[in-house]
Parts: C-alpha cells; sequence; structure tokens
C-alpha cells in the first residue's frame, strides 16, 4: 500500500471537522466523501487523491460515533490514517466497516513524516518506509483480534 | 472484579475477566436515532448487494427507535430519514419506537432513564457516543458506529476489549451553586479529552449517594468527552426507587468486589468544587466562571441530554423566575415527558415570562444541524456537552459549555455569570 501523506500537525482532530454536523442526514458515501474534513481544511477534497494517507496526532477521530467520519475520508481515497492514537469510537468503525486502517505511529515516526512524503505500508512487517526520505519506522502492531479482523475484511467476513 | 468486568464477565459466560481481555458479549438492549438508524439500513443494504439474506433481526424485542437529531425535520433528506426509518421498524417488527409528535419521544439518551429501557446490569450498546449516559443506572453502557450495531442487530453481540476503570470518588455533598455538570467539566480539565480514552470511568463516594439519578447522569453522560468507553455508577436504593417509579423492578444488579481493581483512583472534595466553563474549543479547556465573567454572549442554550432534563429544567427556572433575559434565550426539554412536567409545574410559564423561546426536544442545535444554530462570531453559552469547531453552527461561531445554573444566570445578565453573583 502507498500513497502520500496529507499531514494536519493537531491533537484531537475531532468527527464534527471530520465530517459537520449537518451531514449526518447523508447516507450517500460519495456525496459524504464531498465534504469530508470541510471542519478544519476547506481544500481537503481538492487536494485528496485516491491511495492518500492521512497522519495527525492523538486522539485522532475524537467526538461522536458517526461512521459518516471514516466513510467520508475512506470515499475521498485515504486508505489509513497515522497517528499518535485514536478515539474509540472511530477506530472500531474504521475496522469493523473495512472502510480504512487506523495505525498508530509514535511520537518519533510523527515528526519525520512531512506533508507530501510518499509513504509505503507492510502490516504485515509492521513497517512504514518513507520513500521520500528513505527511512523505515515501525508501526504498532494491531491487537490479534483487530488483525484478523482487518484480514477478513471486516466484521462481517470475520468468522469467530 | 469491579462491576464493569462483572458485567461483561456476565455477558460473555466467563468466570473471570481482567482489563485487556477481549470478549464476545451479549448485548441485553439496543438503540438507534433517525441518525445512525438509515446508517444501520445503509450497512444492511450493502450487505444484501453482497448476497446477504436479511429476513429478521436477533431480537427485535431488545431493539428500541428515537428520533431526535434532526426532528422536526430539518428538510426534505431528514424528512425521508424518518420515512425510512418507520419502514424498518415495520418491516422488523420493531415496537418500541418513539415518534415524534406522537406522544412521548425525545433525545435517546434521555428517553433510555425516563422510560427505563436500560435496566442495572445489563450490557447497553447505541448507535450514538452518548450511549454511557445510562451507565448511571449501573448497566454496562458503550456507544457504536453503523457496523458494529447493525452486527449486534443480526447476531446479538459484539466484541469488547474489557476496559481499565477510573474511579472518581467525590467526598461530601455539593454546594447549592454547583451541579453534576460543573464536577464533570472539571474532572474532564484535570485528565484531558483522551485521560480516559479506552477506559471507563467509574463514580463513586459520599458525593454520588448524595446526588440525585438525574445528576448522576450528567456525569457518565460526558464521560463520552474524557474518551471513554463508558461511564458507569453502582445501583443504589436511588436507582431502585427511580426505577419503580418508571415500572421497572426486575432485574439483576451487579456490584464490584470490595478488593476490585481500579487502575486509579481520583478523589475530589466537594465543599473545593465552584462552576466551571469549558472554553472554545475542548471541553477540557476550563475556567472557572468567576474568571469570565466580562465575556459578552450572544445566546443562551439549556438543551440536550446533558443539559435539558427535569432538574435541569428546575435550576433554570430557580435562577430566571422573576428576571427577564438578556440575550436570546432557548430551553428545550430533552423529552417529552420532561415539557409536560416542566409545563403542569409552572417552570414553562417561568422560561417564557422571563423572554425564553420554549422549544420541542431535538438534537437539532447541540449538533449544529439545525433549530437554532449560530452564526459567525456569534458566542453561545450552552448547557450542552461538546464545544469543537462548528459544532453548533458556523465555524467561527463559539460555545462555552456550562451548568444549567451558570447558563441561565448568564443569560439574565448577558455575560458569564456566576449564580452566586446575579443581583
Amino acid at each position: 500500500m502507498k500513497g502520500n501523506v496529507i499531514k494536519y500537525q493537531q491533537d484531537n482532530i475531532d468527527t464534527d471537522v471530520i465530517i459537520p454536523g449537518p451531514y449526518l442526514k447523508i447516507h450517500d458515501y460519495n456525496e459524504l466523501a464531498k465534504h469530508a474534513m470541510e471542519g478544519l481544511d476547506k481544500d481537503f477534497h481538492s487536494k485528496v487523491k485516491e491511495g492518500d494517507f492521512i497522519v495527525s496526532g492523538r486522539n485522532f477521530g475524537c467526538g461522536s460515533s458517526r461512521e459518516h467520519a471514516p466513510i467520508a475520508l475512506a470515499y475521498s481515497g485515504i486508505k489509513a490514517v497515522l497517528a499518535l492514537s485514536f478515539a474509540r469510537i472511530f477506530y472500531r468503525n474504521a475496522v469493523d466497516g473495512a472502510f480504512l486502517l487506523p495505525i498508530e505511529i509514535d511520537e518519533n515516526t510523527y515528526n519525520n513524516i512531512s506533508e507530501k512524503d510518499f509513504l509505503e505500508l507492510d502490516i504485515n512487517k509492521n513497517e512504514i518506509k518513507n520513500l521520500t526520505k528513505n527511512q523505515t519506522y515501525k508501526m504498532k502492531p494491531f491487537s490479534e483480534l483487530i488483525g484478523k479482523i482487518i484480514a477478513a475484511g471486516g466484521l462481517f467476513n470475520y468468522k469467530p | 472484579m469491579n462491576i464493569t468486568e462483572k458485567i461483561l464477565a456476565r455477558a460473555s459466560g466467563k468466570t473471570n475477566l481482567s482489563p485487556d481481555d477481549v470478549v464476545f458479549v451479549n448485548v441485553d438492549k439496543v438503540m438507534i436515532h433517525d441518525v445512525s438508524g438509515p446508517g444501520v439500513i445503509a450497512v444492511f443494504e450493502k450487505l444484501k448487494k453482497k448476497g446477504m439474506k436479511i429476513e429478521k433481526l436477533w431480537d427485535s424485542s431488545k431493539v428500541w427507535v428515537a428520533e431526535d437529531h434532526f426532528v422536526p425535520s430539518a428538510d426534505k433528506v431528514s424528512a425521508q430519514n424518518i420515512v425510512l426509518l418507520s419502514d424498518f421498524t415495520k418491516q422488523f417488527g420493531i415496537s418500541k419506537h418513539f415518534k415524534y409528535g406522537m406522544g412521548q419521544y425525545g433525545i435517546c439518551h434521555t428517553l433510555s432513564h425516563e422510560e427505563a429501557m436500560v435496566l442495572p446490569g445489563e450490557v447497553y450498546v447505541g448507535g450514538d457516543s452518548h450511549t454511557n449516559t445510562t451507565g448511571a443506572l449501573g448497566a454496562f453502557a458503550a456507544g457504536l458506529g453503523h457496523t458494529d450495531v447493525a452486527y449486534v442487530l443480526l447476531n446479538g453481540k459484539i466484541w469488547f476489549k474489557v476496559p481499565e476503570t477510573l474511579y472518581f470518588k467525590l467526598n461530601g455533598k455539593l454546594p447549592n451553586h454547583v451541579m453534576a455538570k460543573d464536577f464533570i467539566l472539571k474532572i474532564i480539565g484535570d485528565i484531558g479529552t483522551d485521560g480516559a480514552a479506552y477506559k471507563t470511568m467509574q463514580f463513586g463516594g459520599e458525593g454520588i449517594s448524595e446526588m440525585s439519578i438525574e445528576e448522576r447522569l450528567t456525569l457518565t453522560n460526558m464521560t463520552t468527552e474524557a474518551g471513554a468507553k463508558s461511564g458507569i455508577i453502582e445501583p443504589d436504593k436511588k436507582t431502585r426507587d427511580y426505577l419503580t417509579v418508571r415500572g421497572a423492578s426486575k432485574y439483576d444488579e451487579v456490584h464490584g468486589d470490595s478488593n476490585a481493581h481500579y487502575e486509579k483512583i481520583y478523589e475530589y472534595e466537594a465543599s473545593e468544587l465552584e462552576p466551571i466553563v469549558a472554553k472554545p474549543f475542548s471541553p477540557e479547556n476550563i475556567a472557572v466562571a468567576r474568571d469570565l465573567s466580562t465575556t459578552t454572549l450572544d445566546k443562551a442554550y439549556i438543551g440536550s441530554c446533558t443539559g435539558a432534563k427535569y432538574e435541569d429544567l428546575q435550576a433554570v427556572a430557580r435562577i430566571l423566575k422573576g428576571r427577564k433575559v438578556k440575550i436570546r434565550t432557548e430551553v428545550l426539554p430533552a423529552a417529552m415527558s420532561i415539557f409536560r412536567k416542566a409545563m403542569d409545574e409552572g417552570l414553562v410559564k417561568i422560561f417564557m415570562d422571563a423572554g425564553a423561546v420554549v422549544g420541542p426536544p431535538t438534537c437539532g442545535a447541540c449538533c449544529g444541524a439545525h433549530m437554532g444554530v449560530l452564526a459567525k462570531d456569534e458566542v453561545c453559552i450552552s448547557t450542552t456537552n461538546r464545544n469543537f469547531p462548528g459544532r453548533m453552527g458556523h465555524v467561527e461561531s463559539k460555545t462555552y459549555l456550562a451548568s444549567p445554573l451558570v447558563a441561565a444566570a448568564s443569560a439574565v445578565t448577558g455575560k458569564i455569570t456566576d449564580p452566586r453573583d446575579l443581583k
């Protein structure tokens, strides 16, 4: 999995900015994508490309339980969010709905990755390669169950 | 084991559980509303396209439905969502659907306790992050997204990682000018918006025993704002009395062992607490209300699952009685049963005499969707739970979170006001 980085160097990016409240009535996934990150970055929709990664700080996706948040990002083309930590409902929505990969990184990795860097993710090796800077970082491995749900392609495909 | 570990152990058929164990638990109750319901329906449609046959739910009698976020219908799309939701409940034989305009309806979390939809010892999940609220009745209550709720509706179970528990002990009784809202804002200010991430926040001690059920519900409601998986309070006589009045007497209470494990215990002295306000743009950004007395406001909002229960309205009425509001003020009781009681007890007259608007239950303005959103640069004091950028309207509007007492006192002066300083 390879893609370019869109970096938000801040903590606590909440679901109200990822997809603002007025759009919660919408359940057309492609329509939701047009409003992704609207509360924080008006240019997101025009700059995001298929396969991109978001890199951000602590507690990404905090706030409401709206599955619209990972949906809006995924249907914008985002394949993974790399963050110092995730809010719990965003994390399980991303995994159980198989929308995108929530990947936990450490401070050092977070500081080394810059906007527009080209990364390659290998979740089997728990490795992130920064092809722009020729660096390699470790990601925090998924827990056993999360790894199995991701491998199955979402909770509905997972057999306990 | 503590109460949360015991409930999850019972629901997963285990004799013992520890934090970090991952288990599939049997669910007792599920809630969907007019946002998560259509979201779940979209998941069902996706599954059907992949060839799955969905003819019935695991147990329709354990499912209940609220209409709250976009009622009264904000526009054609939200009106259509209500039709979609009604078709869904009809198709799957869900009888507990609280419909706008047909007797009791209101904000889902308020209905969960007003209607005793959730009982002590149960595992309750809902398609909304503030599902934590109902943990105040001694249940394990946690919010989930659409895919997870859809999974529960079909399978009756869901996975949880057993959380660590943070225990918040309140010594002494809260003074009259301090409400549970001040206490939970203080806690969030202390531990931060991810201070309880993935954990349970349990409340106990003399101050909690003394506290009414409705005030306890304010505490568990805002555990979500500290990132918690759930909030919980052990059931006691007050819990039982509260439920008896609402027709529920058969349930299986769970209590923690005396040697239960808590990751950390925090102690607070009730007498040292004072009115607190969370400044824009985060619930952790707290200040003492008195320190913000020069902050001018455009609007006061009394509403939501957090701050429009009956006792919240009583607190507002205490302040507004015989006074006039100086800024736009809206009072939206959180459920029709509360609205009715406020009318019968003369509270609605007090609000209207003061010049406030009294409106129907809805999440509308709390989540910035409709029914009184904020314009650019407008400043609001609100009894709600979040103040992220754009939460209550324009992304450059500002919301200060406060107790019903502080919000009402501020409505009278037009500035952030500690109720003790009101002339």
